[in-house]
Parts: structure tokens; C-alpha cells; sequence
């Protein structure tokens, strides 16, 4: 992957395996002091609620400086991901985080159908005819499996309680 | 004999028109799973475990592994027709498979695969017929300690069998444990982990994970390589499937070595994807024409995909038998049987010998159709690949949301899962193994009460762990397996600082 990097650039491994591993250290950290709140040790009915949590933490702890302590001695400078590629990803995940506020407003069937609808417009450049006909069936066929084939009903919003659902 | 009995009533079980139906669908469903980039039997499955609450197990568990099934085969459609392997499990497999269809034998190298992986597959379904029951049966006397010691194989594997980073490993699986830990603590009834926030109260749930360690961030991480499908045309004629068939049992060495590569890495949580690596090597370590692999041997095609099949049907035998998964899909399929109120474990084979039984007859069957059905369809499924991506993208990812929630119907759920995708995404990229922290995750509450009950019974001695042969042999194997890495290291070390005469060694 890496011979494929973009000529201009882009974020380093080194930078993102540093931020990782001191991720999963401060998760570590509030691990084992969560896990002393709850007792770590031995209580009455044998081992507290800590007890397995601290040990495993401790574990994560070790395994995370590894990894920071060989990042620190290694002189490989790698591309994590070129602009190019970091520019595709994002071109995928923001429309996903807005599908996904959508659906905590809206439903997930009007935002499905917003999202389906978007991305052919934007991503594919299609006609508005095939972009629509395509977003508006999907989730009229996700609500004909889901909530009148299965009985599980999918999160709605205000356009589902206008229509009386 | 008793095996064979109780095979012949799971047939009877399976062999209704419903079930039979849901085994066909399952098939075509998971070819396109396996079709598909983005979606795999992990978390193909994991999306549409919610739609079998209602359906009875034997039926659930019928449509859900024959998914599995269907999702083993189709990787090796898009690995020999597009160079782009659907599935982790079918890398090895584009070595010699597009080469082959490149020369105008793609219908032979995708017979070949249909029918390795089909050989796979029954040679492992075999094996589950006549071993789990005698694991099961074993396992019926097990305690807290064996558990807990077989839990530790399990990770031991990992560490000791993954070609990765050994710290990155410990990392992914120590994660998925923490994760698991977080929320009510079903021994003491304390909370743990949630920092006072509500929505961590009801923990993380796997399936959550899978669908987004696996689907979203899986379709990210293939955007951001851009991909472009340029396939080759194919249709298989019988006769040429006929041909193919007789120049098999030509390689017989070949296929017995990676079924047995394959049923071993299964059981031992190596999973289908190291099987294939693994059996792929060793073919062309071992065979005459060892030096022409990568320009189109009908071997290179054979090896991994008896391996990869051997060992995702055998995954299910540890899981079957002792309720541990062997692989992620198998993880998913066991969340399924508590969904459906069964208790994984050993007295699944007295308890419900229904379910068993069907499932092990579903093996084979859904094998057979699936066979049947991937040599058929073939043409179909390589024009779903010239799909657009901008509109297979956004569906997948409103197929993964719309499973996420149907998990607990928790708009919660679906922040969570595009969570995961990002995490996934990240760690695939910095080569941090996924299957240990969904297993860790899967087996993390397993592991803890264990753990837990064995401390109890031990009143805090470690000494529990060696108390009698058969504890002390698998916490032994597991401790070997953790060094192993070490040994390998230290090896490695001895042989830079020899003279440069020994550098000719592999």
C-alpha cells in the first residue's frame, strides 16, 4: 500500500501509531483506576468486581508501551495514508456521520433515502430520475421487510408519525 | 454407529421444504456476501442475525450458516475473475487463480476452488460428525479451571500462531476484554467502567462491533484504496467442470495436506485466513512444480481454498462442543444461540440434539447446494461486481446501520457501530489483528467468570491451573504458545549473529 502513496503527501504512520498506543495507555490508566474504586482485591465473596478488569488492563498497559517504546527507536518514516487517499476516505466517512445524525432526527428511512439519494448525486454523478428512484425504493423496501415481514420495527421520525405510524 | 443415527435424524430434521428453502436463500445470500467488498460472513451474518428472533433455532441457525457457506464460496469469485479477494480468506487464492483466468482458464480455476473448497468443507463436516461429540462428551466433566484454561489457548494461539506484531495482538485482545468488562457486573451487581454515563450501562455488544470493526470499516478502507473492478468475462460449461473434476484426485497429496492444515487451524482459533497462507506455502514448498506457483497452477487454487474451508467449517466444532468460537463468524453465530435462549457448551449435545444434528446434516447439505448453485450462477455474480461503487457503498453502509440497531433497537447502537468503523479503519491500517478483540469480546464475560470461580474455588492460588494432568497440560500448551513468539525471536537473534553461512536457510 504504501508504494501507492500520493505524490503530495499525507499523514505519517509514526504520528498515528504514537496517538494509538498512547490511546489505549490512557485507557489503560482509567481502567485500573476504575478497577481500584471497585476493589481490585479480595472481598468477602472472594475476588471483587476489579479484580479481572485490573490485571487485564495492566496487561494492555505493558503491551501499548511496547509498541510506543519500538515506535520511538525505529527510524522507518511510512505513509499512514497520501492526501489523495485520506481525501477518498473522508469522501465515504462525513457522509456517514451525517446519515447517521440524520437517522437519530429523522428516522432511518428519510435518512437513507437522503443518503442513497446524495451519494449517487454527489459520488456518481447520476440523474436525478435513477438517483431518486433508487433512494426512495430501498427504504420503502427495508419498511416492507422489516416492520410489516419481520414485526421489527426500524427507528422512525416525524415524517413516519405525520404519515400515522 | 450412534453418530451416524443421530446424523441420519438430523437429516430428517433439516430435510423440510421450509428448511430447504432457507438453505438456498442463505447460499445465494452469502455469495453475495462474499461478493461484495465490505461485507463478510463476520458481519454479513451479524447484519442479519436480528431477522431469525422469530424463526425457530434449527431453522435460524440453518439460514445463518448456510450464509457462512455461501460467503466461503464467493470469495473466490471475485479473487479469480477480479484480483480482488471478497474475503480475507481468498488472498492466497488470487496467487494463482487470476493468473489462470488471465490465460482463458478462469472456468477451471473456479471449478477448481468450487470443488476444493467443497472437499474442505465435507472432510471437516466429517470430522465434526465423529469428533465434537467425543470433545463434548469430554468436556461435559470440565470445571472453571479447564475453561478458563481453554479460554487462554484460545488468545495463547493467537499470540503464538498470528503472523502480526505479538504487543499489537496482546493489545487487540486486552481491548476486546476491557470492552466486555464495561457495565453491570453480573457477580457482584456493581457497575464498572461507565463513568457515570448511562448509555455505557448496557456495555458494548459484539455484534455491534463485528458490523462495524468489519462492514464500515472494511468499505473505508476499500475506497480509500480505490478500487475499480475490471473482471473477466466467464461462464462454465460442464464439460469443462467435468475435466477439471478429473484432473483433481491428480493432487490428492496436495488437497489431504490442506484439509489437514485446514481442520487444525480451525479448531485452534487460527481461523480460515492463516489456513489458507499456511497451506498455500506449504503446496508450494512441497510440490514438483513448486517454482511455476504465482503464474497459474491449478495447485496454487487448490491449496488455499481446501485449507480456508477445512478451517471455517471446523471453527465450529470448539464452538459447538465447548461453546468457544474458533473464528469471528463463528463468534456471531454463537451470540445467535443465546439470542435464541440456547446455552453454548457441551450439554448442547444432550439437550438439544434437534438443533445439533440439523445443524451438522445442514453442513453437508448446504455444501452440496452450495457447490451446485456457485457453478451455475457464476456469470450472475461477477456482473454484480460491476455494480457501481457509488451505489453499493451507501447501501452496505444502510444495511450495516439497519443491523446494528435491530441488535438491541437502540439508536445508540448505530453512533456505536460508525465508532467501531473508524477504530477498525485505524487498526487495520496499523496491522492491529481484528478477530482476537471481537473474540476477546465475545468471550470476555466467559473468560472473567472462569477466572473468577476458579480463584474462588482455589481461595486465590494460581495453583488451580496445574491441580490435575489435563488442566496443567492445556495452561502448559497455552504458556508455550504465549513464548512462542519469544522462542522465534531469540531464534532469530542466535542465527543474524552466526556466520553468513547459514543465511541460505529458509
Amino acid at each position: 500500500m504504501e508504494t501507492r502513496s500520493s505524490p503530495e503527501g499525507g499523514v505519517g504512520t509514526r504520528g498515528v501509531e504514537v496517538a494509538v498506543a498512547l490511546g489505549f495507555l490512557a485507557l489503560s490508566a482509567a481502567v485500573i483506576v476504575d478497577s481500584v474504586r471497585v476493589g481490585r482485591g479480595w472481598g468477602a465473596d472472594g475476588p471483587e468486581a476489579g479484580f479481572y478488569p485490573f490485571y487485564v488492563a495492566l496487561l494492555l498497559g505493558a503491551a501499548a508501551t511496547t509498541i510506543l517504546v519500538r515506535e520511538w527507536r525505529s527510524k522507518a518514516h511510512k505513509l499512514f495514508v497520501g492526501s489523495l487517499e485520506l481525501r477518498r476516505m473522508l469522501s465515504v466517512l462525513l457522509p456517514c456521520v451525517a446519515y447517521v445524525a440524520l437517522v437519530l432526527s429523522l428516522g432511518i428511512y428519510v435518512a437513507s433515502a437522503l443518503f442513497l439519494i446524495g451519494f449517487m448525486r454527489v459520488q456518481g454523478k447520476y440523474a436525478w430520475w435513477r438517483a431518486l428512484l433508487l433512494g426512495i425504493s430501498v427504504p420503502l423496501a427495508m419498511f416492507a421487510l422489516f416492520e410489516l415481514g419481520f414485526g421489527l420495527p426500524l427507528p422512525k421520525g416525524p415524517l413516519e408519525s405525520w404519515l400515522g405510524y | 454407529m450412534e453418530n451416524l443415527l443421530n446424523l441420519l435424524h438430523g437429516f430428517s430434521v433439516v430435510l423440510t421444504g421450509q428448511n430447504l428453502l432457507l438453505m438456498l436463500v442463505g447460499i445465494l445470500l452469502g455469495v453475495l456476501i462474499g461478493v461484495l467488498p465490505g461485507l463478510g460472513g463476520a458481519n454479513g451474518v451479524a447484519i442479519l442475525l436480528p431477522l431469525t428472533f422469530t424463526m425457530s433455532p434449527t431453522s435460524a441457525i440453518i439460514l445463518l450458516s448456510c450464509i457462512y457457506w455461501g460467503a466461503l464460496f464467493g470469495g473466490a469469485i471475485t479473487s479469480i475473475l477480479f484480483n480482488i479477494p471478497g474475503e480475507p480468506w481468498s488472498v492466497a487464492t488470487t496467487f494463482d487463480g487470476y493468473p489462470m483466468a488471465q490465460k482463458g482458464r478462469a472456468a477451471q480455476a473456479l471449478t477448481a476452488a468450487f470443488s476444493s473448497s467443497f472437499i474442505g468443507a465435507l472432510a471437516a463436516t466429517l470430522m465434526i460428525t465423529f469428533l465434537a461429540p467425543l470433545v463434548a462428551g469430554f468436556a461435559v466433566k470440565f470445571g472453571p479451571p479447564e475453561y478458563f484454561a481453554v479460554q487462554l489457548l484460545v488468545f495463547s494461539t493467537f499470540v503464538g500462531m498470528g503472523r502480526g506484531n505479538t504487543a499489537k495482538t496482546i493489545v487487540s485482545t486486552m481491548l476486546g476484554f476491557v470492552l466486555a468488562a464495561v457495565g453491570l457486573d453480573t457477580v457482584s451487581g456493581q457497575l464498572r467502567l461507565t463513568f457515570g454515563s448511562m448509555e455505557l450501562l448496557r456495555g458494548f455488544d459484539f455484534l455491534v462491533a463485528v458490523i462495524g470493526l468489519f462492514g464500515i470499516g472494511e468499505i473505508l478502507i476499500s475506497v480509500e484504496e480505490g478500487l475499480h473492478f475490471k473482471g473477466i468475462e466467464t461462464r462454465i460449461r460442464w464439460q469443462v467442470v467435468l475435466e477439471t473434476w478429473a484432473e483433481l484426485p491428480k493432487y490428492w497429496r496436495t488437497s489431504l495436506r490442506s484439509v489437514l492444515v485446514g481442520c487444525w487451524m480451525g479448531i485452534t482459533p487460527g481461523g480460515a485466513t492463516p489456513a489458507s497462507f499456511l497451506s498455500y506455502g506449504l503446496a508450494k514448498r512441497l510440490s514438483k512444480q513448486g517454482s511455476r506457483f504465482g503464474t497459474g497452477e491449478i495447485e496454487g487454487v487448490i491449496a488455499p481454498e481446501t485449507a480456508a474451508h477445512a478451517a471455517g467449517t471446523s471453527a465450529l466444532l470448539p464452538m459447538l462442543a465447548l461453546g468457544i468460537p474458533g473464528s469471528p463468524t463463528a463468534a456471531v453465530l454463537l451470540g445467535g444461540l443465546l439470542l435464541w435462549g440456547l446455552q453454548p457448551g457441551p450439554l448442547l449435545f444432550v439437550e438439544q440434539k434437534d438443533f445439533v444434528w440439523g445443524l451438522i446434516a445442514s453442513i453437508y447439505l448446504g455444501n452440496i447446494a452450495g457447490l451446485v448453485v456457485v457453478l451455475t450462477t457464476v456469470p450472475w455474480w461477477a456482473r454484480v461486481l460491476r455494480i457501481p461503487f457509488s451505489i453499493i457503498a451507501p447501501l452496505i453502509i444502510v444495511f450495516c446501520a439497519v443491523g446494528a440497531y435491530a441488535v438491541h433497537g437502540s439508536t445508540n447502537d448505530i453512533v456505536l457501530m460508525l465508532g467501531f468503523g473508524v477504530l477498525g479503519y485505524v487498526l487495520k491500517k496499523l496491522n492491529y489483528p481484528l478477530a482476537p478483540l471481537v473474540l476477546a469480546l465475545v468471550l470476555g464475560d466467559m473468560a472473567e467468570a472462569s477466572f473468577r470461580q476458579s480463584m474462588l474455588l482455589s481461595q486465590g492460588s494460581l495453583a488451580i491451573f496445574f491441580s490435575n494432568p489435563l488442566v496443567g497440560g492445556l495452561v502448559t500448551l497455552a504458556l508455550l504458545m504465549l513464548l512462542w513468539p519469544a522462542f522465534a525471536a531469540l531464534k532469530g537473534a542466535l542465527r543474524r549473529e552466526a556466520p553468513a553461512a547459514q543465511l541460505s536457510a529458509p
